[in-house]
């Protein structure tokens, strides 16, 4: 097992790291700087046969190329946006990622990002902290979550789970998806534009691929409306972030909720000022209960692979 | 003259103790003839004496209290109409002993209460508002990312009052697959959820305790030291009750020992002071007493208000009654 080389991408949780270094011959690639990145990797790609990724940093074509014995590729996320698929296809190389496990705490911050952005729950509390109740008086009113239509892009494991926990505050659900899904109940909208034409509350649950790419642009964004709110817990390309940030500010779009960025951990600078925006940086499956059991899910995949056993949650 | 001139004599007279917001004045003020003491420029006591004594009718807005010495002064009063759903600002005692009838928001705001304390719950165990700071100052790309929170799906949820808001809390919260359990004064046979008569046993048996219910005396501190050790160290407390349903010095030493994990409260002892040691903390989420203060809730409530006082003069029973 020594000379079982391991490639890990960027820090991404410390039990996995830990873990990985344990069972294997762990390489971590955030140690050689950018320039020396592909001498590191060829001095090392005669043992790596692994590479765990993340939706920071996953597996892009010139990385696999320089790893000959490339076998397989775990990622500590369900998006596989950061993987080049087709090299790894071409390859024979096996894909795993995370499924299922983050699915609640995505859908429990969609739902938490709606509620903080249209009752101004992080906006309170600053006014709190700051000493404004005692001489302004009480924040002003904001608006209702309950009853509010939900509009939600995509709708796979997340999209499902968001709207079970939204159906619970009266909300009727509408979706639009890359096909109508036979089994619910909800509103189907063939066309991302109708369906924001129709909802309050936009959220984004759909994975990355070139055809959702923008799929929230400025069309989008001024038929949700001046009243209308984006919740996105995708990835940040899913919205044209440059017109996120002008509807916002011109007010022709009434608040957004953003957990990714199209460039983190950067964030446009426009956006710290507004009081109608939630901004968080990407912790939509951030809880110490489900990085244990993405990073689980990660090891018993190298595992099973390393022992010739099934995959358990093989994407190639 | 402390009433509205350009207002008909023959609208019913409606008396008001503090000015409120501006929407519920002007529409209140095309059904009746207000009395506005906060226009005059004699003190409360006196205006009441002066002008008031015929009054039938008062609406509490702002959690103004009612107390014996201020119904002395309203002898014809006979419906106290409150904007609020708690009722502990008024002496329910002393209206009852006179004849006074009260009616409260019933559940007009229920839906509100419930989706906050949601709210609060989850922006405490999964840091919302202080990530949201975090990101705001720079922190995101000078100190990498914001430390793990909590998952919600899935854990136990005791209810500290199932009445209106607390029952609709419960409903939200079993779509995130939460078990829920409750305290409250009597159990209630119809519902699901499982009874604990003692609360530190709910505390005990929970991961979040959200507080829902009235303050009475019998509910005073309902929330103390002992119920907060049995709620444990990775034990979180939401408060849009009231404030003093929590034993604050208390909560305060837990949170600072950290023999809690965090607390979400739209309410204090002394609003709006908040105890500083609370101010600097990050992983507590401070409100305003906003609960409710929605758009939506404000229209509902004024119709409300006109159901209760139209019921009243029309000596029918009231919408939302309240009782001692």
């Amino acid at each position: 097992m020594e000379t079982l080389g391991v490639l890990l991408t960027v820090p991404m949780d410390p039990y996995l790291e830990e873990e990985l270094d344990r069972r294997y011959n762990l390489f971590r690639l955030w140690e050689a700087p950018l320039e020396s990145r592909r001498d590191f990797l060829f001095t090392r790609a005669g043992s790596i046969r692994a590479l765990v990724g993340n939706t920071n940093v996953g597996a892009d074509a010139e990385t696999i190329d320089a790893l000959p014995r490339l076998e397989i590729v775990s990622t500590f996320s369900v998006g596989l946006d950061k993987i080049n698929l087709d090299k790894c296809r071409e390859r024979g190389i096996r894909v795993t990622n995370t499924p299922d496990v983050l699915t609640d705490d995505v859908a429990d911050l969609a739902i938490g990002l709606a509620i903080a952005v249209l009752r101004r729950i992080p906006q309170v509390d600053r006014y709190v902290r700051d000493g404004s109740w005692k001489t302004k008086g009480d924040y002003k009113l904001t608006t209702k979550l309950s009853g509010k239509t939900v509009g939600i892009i995509g709708l796979g494991r997340i999209g499902m789970a968001i709207a079970k926990r939204a159906e619970a505050f009266g909300c009727p659900i509408i979706y639009h998806s890359r096909s109508e899904k036979p089994d619910t109940n909800y509103k189907y909208y063939s066309n991302v534009l109708d369906l924001a034409a129709n909802c309050e509350v936009l959220i984004v649950a759909c994975s990355l691929t070139p055809e959702t790419r923008h799929i929230v642009n400025r069309k989008i964004m001024d038929a949700l409306g001046p009243k209308g709110v984006l919740i996105n817990i995708g990835r940040g390309l899913h919205v044209d972030e440059s017109e996120l940030v002008k509807a916002l500010v011109q007010g022709r779009l009434g608040g957004a909720g953003i957990d990714v960025f199209e460039h983190e951990p950067h964030v446009p600078q426009e956006l710290f000022g507004l009081d109608n925006v939630v901004l968080v940086p990407h912790v939509g499956s951030d809880t110490m209960e489900t990085c244990k059991a993405m990073a689980d899910l990660v090891l018993q995949n190298l595992e099973a692979h390393f022992s010739c056993k099934l995959l358990l949650t093989p994407v190639l | 003259m402390v009433g509205d001139e350009t207002q008909s004599p023959d609208l019913q007279p409606l008396l008001l103790l503090r000015k409120p917001i501006a929407f519920l004045l002007s529409s209140l003020s095309t059904h009746f003839h207000l009395l506005k003491p906060w226009e005059s420029p004699l003190p409360l006591p006196a205006f009441l004496s002066t002008h008031a004594t015929t009054v039938q009718a008062l609406l509490i807005t702002g959690l103004a209290p009612v107390t014996a010495a201020i119904l002395d002064s309203l002898p014809s009063l006979g419906c106290i109409v409150t904007t609020s759903v708690g009722v502990d600002h008024i002496d329910l005692l002393e209206c009852a002993r006179r004849g006074v009838a009260v009616a409260n928001a019933g559940s007009v705001f229920s839906d509100d209460a419930a989706d906050y304390a949601v709210g609060l719950l989850i922006d405490v165990l999964r840091r919302i508002s202080a990530a949201d700071g975090y990101l705001r100052q720079g922190l995101w790309t000078l100190a990498g990312d914001y430390p793990l929170g909590s998952k919600l799906s899935g854990k136990r949820i005791g209810i500290i009052g199932l009445g209106s808001i607390g029952s609709r809390v419960a409903k939200r919260l079993q779509a995130f697959s939460c078990t829920i359990s409750y305290n409250s004064l009597t159990m209630k046979p119809s519902v699901p959820y499982k009874f604990y008569p003692n609360v530190c046993d709910l505390a005990s048996n929970s991961d979040a305790l959200i507080v829902c219910c009235a303050l009475t005396s019998k509910t005073h501190h309902i929330i103390n030291k002992d119920v907060l050790s049995a709620l444990g160290k990775q034990g979180i407390i939401i408060n849009i009750g009231r404030g003093a349903l929590v034993d604050e010095e208390d909560l305060i030493k837990c949170l600072m020992n950290a023999d809690i994990k965090g607390a979400g409260l739209d309410v204090f002892k002394n609003e709006p002071l908040v105890p500083k040691e609370l101010l600097s903390m990050n992983n507590v989420v401070l409100s305003s007493h906003s609960a409710v203060n929605t758009e939506e809730n404000i229209l509902d409530l004024y119709q409300l208000i006109i159901a209760n006082f139209e019921a009243f003069f029309a000596g029918r029973p009231l919408i939302s009654p309240v009782s001692a």
